[in-house]
Parts: C-alpha cells; structure tokens; sequence
C-alpha cells in the first residue's frame, strides 16, 4: 500500500536525488539512533538498568502474578468483545429501523455512549451498581462504549452494501427482518470486518483501565510490582513499564495482523466473484 | 441535582471542566502537529524515515493510553526533564491521538486521484511541496469524517489525565464520591459536561465541512 | 505485511518467554532483622469462638476462612512480598500483626487468613459490600466515615507528617509548605489538612508514586500519617528522612459492616487483650519499630 503512494508523490529517484536520499537516509538514522542512545544513556544513568531493577521479574511468584493478570485482562476483553458485538448489532439494527421511536431511542443511546469517557462509566458504575465486582463495572462499561462504536460500524457497513441487494431481496418476498439478518448483516459484517477488529483493539487495550477500580489486570500486576521493589535508585516503574508495553503491543499487533489477514483473504475471494472494482 | 450547587462544588466543577477542555485542545493542536509529520514521514522517499513513521505509529497505537501516562509521568523525570502533570498529561495524550491522526491522514493522502500528483510533479514540484501544497489540501476534505472521530474520543480520553494528577473532570468525579455525594447525580453533571463537550466538536467539524464542501 | 506478522510473532513469543522462563522462588527480602533484632510474636488461636448475631462471622465460620482487606504497599505497615507468593507468609507489617492477632481471637490461624489488597478509595465499598470481614489498614476514625463503616480500636494514633528528601532544610513543619508541591493519595483524609497550608496537591493513585515522585525531584515532600512515611524513610535511609512534627491526630481503627456490632465488640475485646499481654508491643517493635521509632502509647479503646 505505502509502495503505490510514495510512486505517486515523487518521482522515480535518479541519480542525484537517490545520494540525497541516502543522505537523508543516513542522517535520520543518526539521528533517530542518537535519540535513542540519549534515552538508553539517561535511563541507565538514573539506574534503570541496574539488577536491582529488573531483579523481580526473576521470580515465579511475580512471574505468576504477571500470568493471572494477563488472564484477567483477557477474561474482562473477552465477555465485553462478546457482549459488544451483541448490543452493537442490536442498537445498528435500531438505528436502521423503520419506526421512528426505535430509531430516536437508539440514536440517543449510541451518542450517549460514544460520547462519555469509559473511565467516568466504570468509576461510577463500580461505585453503585456493582459495587463488589470491578470485573462486571468493567465489562459493562466497555461492552456499552464499545457495543456503541460497533453499532455504528456495523450500520455504515450496512449502508455501504449496494442497494440492489437489499432491493433483490425484497422482490423476492423477504421481511424486512430476514433482509437485514440474512442479506445486508452478513455483507456489511464482512466488509467491516478489519474495521470491527480495530475496534476490539480498543477494547483490549480499554481493559487496563480496570486497574483504577482494583480490578487486578496486567497494569494491576505491574504496578504492584513497581511499588512493592524498592531500590536505592527508586522504583522499577520503567521496567515495569516496558514489559508491560511490549506485553500489550504483542497482543494488539498479533489482533492486528488478523485482521489483515482476514482483509486480505476478503479481498482475494471478491476479486474472485466479481472483476468491477469498487 | 442539586449537588452541583452546594458547599463551593460548582467551583470544583467549574475548575475541572476547564481543564478537561484546556487539556483536549492543547493535545488536539500537538497531536494535529505530530500526527500530521508522521503521516508525511510514512509516505517520505526515505526508507529510514518510513520505517520510523511505521514504528511509532505502531508502538503508540497498541499501547494502553494509561501506560503510556505511566511511561511519560514517571520515565521523562528520569531523563531529566521536569514539567507539571499537566504538561505530562499533554504529552501523553497527544503522541497517543498523534498516532491516530497520522493514520487518518495516510489514507486520506491514498484517496487523492493520482492524477493531482502526477499533475503537480509534471509541474516540477518536489515532494514537500507535492505534499503541502496539493495532495494535503485535497485529503483533509475526505478526511474530515474520521477525524472528528479522533477529536470527538480525545476528550472522552483525556479524563484518564486524572488519574496522574491533573484535576479535570474525572478527578472531580472522584472527590466529589470521596465527598459522599450521590453517584448518580454527580454522573448526571459529569455527562451533561462531557455531552457538551462532544456536541461542540461535532458542530465545529460540520461547520468545516461545509466551508470546505462549498470551496470544492 | 509477511515482516509484520512476523514481528507480531516474534514479540508474542519474547513476552511469553520473558514470563514462563527460569523462574527463582523464594523471597529476596533483605530481612532487615539480624541477630539481635525483635521477633515477631506468635498469636494463640482460640477454639470454639460463638458470636452470635454477626452476619460476617457466620460466613466466616462456615467458609472456613476469614476475608481480611489490607493495604499491600507500605513497608513495615502493610506490605505484600510479591516474589514471597500470594500466601499468608508474604504479607508483614503491624496492621497486618494487629490483623492476625484479631484473627487469632475470632478462632482463625493464619493460615486461614485470605488477605484481600483494598486500595484507600475503596474501602466503605468493600467494606458494605461485604467483600471482606474485616480492614486493618491505615484507616482513620472519623464521623464522616462512621455513617457508612463502623470502626474497632482505635489501636494506634498516627499524625500527619511530612517525608522530605535527606538534605531538604526549608521544609520544616506544615507552615513551611506555601507554594511548596506536596504530594499524596487520592481518597485519604490528607488532601484537605494539607491544602489549607497553601500547598500545591500532587494527587497519585500510590503513597510508592509519590516516594517514586520526591525520589526525582518533582515534588517537594509527601505528605500523609507518619506510620506510613516512617516506613519509607527506613527504606530509603540515606534520601529520605520523616519532618517529624505530627500536625494532625490519626487514630487508626479496625473497619468492619455498619452494623455489626457483635463483631465490632469482639474485635475490640481481642485487642484490648493484646495489648495488656504485651503482643502490641512486640508487634510494634518487629515492624515499625525497626524504623527507629519509639512505641507510642497505646491508645484507649473507643467503645460504642
């Protein structure tokens, strides 16, 4: 995709202009590398890479701690990815009805949601309804913000779906309720797909808020263990940090990539079926 | 109801939706700054420069917002650099909405026919020039939807600045409940400001659209 | 795109092993306790405890188990060893000491213990919500908690102090604050006795993130009970040092259900026990003691 751009921003370098390149090239590499040496430099030099500092994660004890939050962070994204699904197809199918109550109600509830912050939800919801579990404050705030995200995925992916479609249904004598779910659903869910997958991302990466209701998540478990090593250098909140980064950058790039692929396998198969391009 | 109206709580209130509001535009305008460089890094002529752009883009993408608040509120003292929670807070959110930004730009950028380009170079354009002056202009029309988007979650985002001490709404959400008071009521103010918020986003996008709709 | 997934691949791959590889177990705790340092008491369990009408009780009994809630990051008060494992063995501190000593009397071992970490923001919430039994944890007595928890003891009186860096001489007591940034937790009783001293509020969600915060220079002290900061001045004995003039009055009690006062007078007859049999002072002196600190008094009860 970059490839096809960057043909058409610039020409194909020649001589003079591909030295330029190199030199360019070569100075951004210098300099990118020197702001990193500075960074590593800094932090060493504050201590952050002493044993003391990353001596914890030696540890099956804290090792298992880190592994029950991982659990827990992906129990809380599972039940709120599923449950998100559920209500985003329910309030698109709202949006997208003929009866202008439904549609009013749906409306108000899918901009509500989309509009408060996931933190305001689940502080308040674990400080009244569930006031015991901040697993059920956490999914139900991530399954109302992220169901109403969806929704509205789910009804541009249906608006999107050619009319004839929906049209060719109708004269074959469907209800409007068997058009949606078994012509336009379908199609619109597999054109959004990668968009819906970005979503969960979101989602996934939403659970770490879990841990300002104690919900005891993978940042839960991290920051434990930041405050409970101390060192003369302080504490080990950037190795911390760091393992935790490239924990959740695993996970979100590995959901990523499925929905790459699940993109490119799409694409291979319509090209397949149709030769117009859209 | 009431609540908001008792024992100095509007002031509380008052203080807190402003720095909400000061916080989003504040990062809204770094992550318009960055996000747009990014996006001209990741379709640059120089490989080094296209894979810093990847880089990053994929690094501040997947990382939860609150981690990254930790990595800037506690790692950037180490490095030496002092600033307020406020300026952290700033940082934080918008590198994170800069991400984000630059993923909207780029496709965007794709969505301009070729021909503009092709044109412009045939002009004897350079890239820069290709890219400011032509190609940019065209995609900030197409882009326009998905950006509210991101500008529209950046101040449902920016509540978790209250958690590293900045005293926007969140944190007056959580002194008003320390306080005592009803839960509800106070969601009730919390909603109506965050509702006002977004409303106002929404408006200023379409106003844009229009203007932009009607240069075409 | 190949590359990526690969790289996607890869980072799972290296994070899983970061987590799953070579493992020590143990604890590296530098017991600060040598030869001649006090032991901590062993706490008798009493058989065939009947308290009749306390709801936690009897689900206490029948579960087998007590469901304590306790702070897990101050040291010498309320500290869980991470690398210990989550079993009794890795929590220490006095609250946790005046926590088991309670236990004992209610008929439960340690071993019978299941400790729960309840942040300070949470606690009336876990505490009505019947999450636990009972808290021992830095909680201070005050009215406008009494109307939602009902408090045992008090079994220690702390007083709000403030920990500044070793080589600090501005700051000398609350009056020297104006201007100055003070930082502390979110949801305890420190932000509004620090706030009328002029000082600028740091709010985090640890009293670690704040020592983390003194430790680099962006805040001027951190301020809350003394009991706590003691802890990390002994931690930090060459950076940090207590102000040490007390300017507030912290009585610290044993949190349980509003209306449990069945529970409530059997928690303050086993304290009041423990201490006359000079448990408390023991405790005191294996845990914050080891700061340098004197015992204080111990506090009278407060029944009602």
């Amino acid at each position: 995709m970059s490839a096809s751009t960057s043909t058409v921003l610039y020409d194909a370098p020649g001589p003079r202009a591909r030295a330029r390149y190199r030199a360019f090239g070569l100075l951004s590499v210098l300099g990118i590398a020197g702001l990193l040496w500075y960074a590593y430099d800094s932090l060493a030099g504050a201590g952050q890479f002493t044993a003391a500092m990353w001596d914890p994660f030696q540890y099956t004890a804290v090792q298992q701690r880190i592994v029950d939050g991982l659990l827990n962070t992906l129990t809380a994204f599972g039940l709120a990815a599923g449950f998100s699904l559920v209500l985003g197809a329910l309030l698109a199918a709202g949006r997208l009805s003929d009866h202008r109550p439904v549609r009013a109600v749906a409306t108000a509830i899918v901009q509500f949601f989309r509009a408060m912050p996931l933190l305001i939800m689940i502080f308040a919801l674990y400080h009244s309804v569930f006031t015991t579990s901040p697993l059920w404050a956490l999914v139900t705030g991530l399954t109302l913000y992220n169901g109403a995200v969806q929704a509205e995925i789910i009804r541009s992916g249906v608006n999107a779906v050619p009319r004839g479609q929906g049209e060719a249904a109708y004269a074959l004598g469907m209800r409007k309720t068997q058009v949606l779910f078994t012509i336009l659903v379908p199609q619109a869910v597999r054109s959004m797909l990668p968009t819906i997958i970005g979503q969960l991302v979101v989602t996934l990466k939403d659970t770490s808020l879990g841990f300002l209701i104690t919900y005891t998540e993978l940042l839960y478990a991290g920051k434990l263990i930041a405050s409970n090593t101390s060192t003369p250098a302080g504490y080990p909140y950037i190795p911390v940090t760091i393992v935790m980064s490239v924990i959740y950058i695993g996970m979100c790039l590995a959901l990523t990539a499925l929905a790459k692929w699940i993109e490119a396998r799409g694409r291979r198969g319509a090209n397949r079926r149709t030769t117009v391009a859209a | 109801m009431g609540i908001l109206f008792e024992d100095g709580n509007f002031a509380l209130f008052r203080a807190g939706f402003l720095q909400t509001v000061g916080l989003s535009a504040l990062s809204a305008l770094l992550a318009l700054l960055i996000g747009t460089l990014l996006a001209a890094f990741r379709v640059s002529p120089v490989p080094a420069l296209r894979a810093f752009g990847t880089v990053w883009v994929n690094v501040f993408r997947n990382t939860p917002l609150t981690l990254l608040f930790f990595a800037v509120a506690f790692g950037l003292p180490r490095l030496d650099v002092h600033f307020s929670s406020f300026v952290f807070a700033v940082l934080a959110l918008g590198l994170y909405t800069a991400s984000f930004v630059c993923e909207v730009l780029r496709s965007g950028i794709n969505t301009v026919p070729l021909g503009q380009a092709e044109a412009a170079r045939s002009l004897g354009m350079n890239f820069g020039q290709t890219l400011g002056l032509i190609v940019l202009p065209q995609a900030a029309r197409s882009v326009l939807g998905p950006m509210s988007s991101v500008f529209i979650a950046l101040p449902r985002n920016s509540a978790v600045a209250g958690a590293f001490s900045v005293s926007e709404l969140f944190s007056t959400q959580q002194t008003l409940t320390e306080r005592g008071y009803n839960i509800f009521a106070i969601f009730f103010w919390l909603a109506a400001a965050y509702l006002f918020i977004s409303t106002v986003v929404a408006v200023l996008f379409r106003l844009l659209e229009n203007r932009l709709a009607v240069a075409r | 795109m190949r590359t990526r997934r690969t790289i996607a691949a890869a980072m799972s791959v290296v994070a899983l092993t970061a987590v799953a590889a070579c493992g020590k177990s143990g604890s590296p705790s530098d017991s600060a306790a040598g030869a001649g340092a006090p032991k901590l008491p062993t706490y008798q369990v009493k058989t065939d405890v009947k308290l009749d009408g306390s709801k936690a009780f009897a689900e206490a009994k029948k579960r087998g188990r007590l469901i304590i809630g306790a702070k897990s990051d101050q040291p010498f008060l309320g500290f869980e060893d991470l690398s210990a494992g989550s079993g009794a063995s890795a929590r220490s501190g006095f609250d946790i000491e005046i926590a088991k000593m309670v236990a004992a009397d209610l008929g439960f071992g340690p071993d019978q213990i299941e400790w729960k970490t309840i942040v300070s923001a949470n606690r009336e919430n876990a505490i009505s919500g019947g999450q636990i039994d009972y808290y021992v944890g830095t909680y201070t007595i005050n009215p406008g908690r009494k109307a939602q928890v009902s408090f045992a003891g008090p079994y220690l009186v702390a007083g709000q102090d403030l920990l500044v860096s070793k080589d600090n001489k501005d700051i000398t007591g609350p009056d020297s604050l104006k201007d100055k940034s003070v930082c502390t937790v979110t949801g305890s009783t420190s932000i509004q006795n620090i706030e009328k001293y002029g000082a600028k509020v740091t709010k985090y969600e640890a009293y670690s993130q704040c020592v983390d915060k003194l430790m680099t220079g962006e805040v001027d002290a951190v301020t809350t009970d003394d009991a706590i900061l003691k802890g990390y001045a002994a931690k930090n004995p060459d950076k940090l040092k207590v102000v040490g003039k007390p300017f507030t009055q912290e009585p610290y009690g044993v949190g349980l259900a509003k209306d449990d006062s069945v529970l409530r007078n059997a928690i303050d007859d086993a304290l009041k026990a423990h201490e006359d049999n000079g448990d408390w002072k023991k405790a005191y002196d294996a845990t914050l003691g080891l700061s340098g600190a004197a015992a204080p008094a111990v506090p009278a009860l407060d029944r009602y």
